[in-house]
């Protein structure tokens, strides 16, 4: 279950995914690259639609994706799986910090989560830790049971694409 | 997060919307139990511990399985690990969003945009 997957350029970085508590969900990667870079991709909205959503995802785009990232900024992604509808998800910059950190609200559930997502510069390197954190265990448990069911069949597509990939 | 609604699983959300139905698969993650102590456990009458489970059962998140007198409810395949499952779907997630990722800073550094 722990497969090691070749990063492009060949080094080992991987993915790590744990849930911490009852309402956290902690994910962290290292990036050969320094902060501002990763940040970049992270933070302008040409550069993070084009792998937020996995190209390997079968039938799954964004349609739209409008990110003002400063503090107090707004954003609102829409994801089409096909067909005419699509799903939206939106919420609010709640701090910025440039190179550092971004946090933001998930605005379009009850009880949305809060994410943070830092990156921290390692000597040309960069950590990034991306932190989910449910107002409840309610939250977070509904949120598994949810994409528990929905998304394993999704993604199934992923374990042959990554196992191949580095060729 | 991400989800992604298709009619099959719409059986699967409506099953797990409600907190009573979220509180049975727990309690069958920890060992299976027969329709009468779960009705006991949640503190509800018999038919409407029955309703739930044929409502979890429609989901293929239930199996339940009567010897005598006596129906017993465990996990179907779909119930079973949820939680192994959910890591392992976000990993899998994260891990693809990441592999692109590493291709854009890449070229970011090819354009000599790294600092």
């Amino acid at each position: 279950m722990t497969e090691q997957v070749d990063g492009a350029g060949g080094a080992q970085n991987r993915t790590s995914v744990e849930r911490r508590g009852d309402r956290e969900l902690v994910v962290t990667r290292t990036f050969d690259a320094p902060a501002s870079t990763v940040y970049r991709a992270w933070s302008q909205p040409e550069l993070f639609q084009r792998w937020w959503v996995p190209k390997s995802v079968p039938g799954i785009s964004l349609v739209s994706c409008d990110m003002d990232v400063r503090t107090g900024g707004k954003y609102r992604l829409e994801f089409s799986a096909g067909g005419s509808d699509t799903m939206a998800f939106y919420g609010r910059y709640l701090e910025v910090v440039p190179n550092e950190r971004i946090i933001w609200t998930n605005d379009e559930g009850e009880e949305g989560a809060v994410t943070t997502v830092t990156f921290e510069d390692q000597g040309g390197r960069t950590l990034l830790t991306f932190h989910e954190v449910y107002p409840s265990k309610e939250a977070l448990e509904e949120e598994l049971q949810g994409s528990a069911v929905a998304l394993p069949e999704q993604l199934e597509q992923l374990d042959e694409l990554l196992s191949s990939t580095g060729e | 997060m991400v989800q992604y609604l298709h009619p099959p699983l719409d059986l699967s959300f409506a099953a797990l919307s409600d907190a009573t139905r979220r509180g049975i698969i727990d309690q069958l993650g920890r060992g299976d139990a027969s329709i009468t102590s779960l009705a006991d456990k949640f503190q509800m009458t018999l038919t409407g511990m029955k309703k739930h489970v044929q409502v979890l059962e429609r989901a293929g998140l239930v199996v339940t399985q009567k010897v005598g007198r006596v129906r017993t409810c465990k996990l179907g395949k779909r119930g079973l690990k949820a939680e192994a499952e959910w890591i392992e779907t976000h990993r899998k997630l994260f891990e693809a969003r990441f592999e692109t990722l590493d291709e854009i800073i890449n070229e970011m550094k090819q354009e000599g945009s790294g600092d």
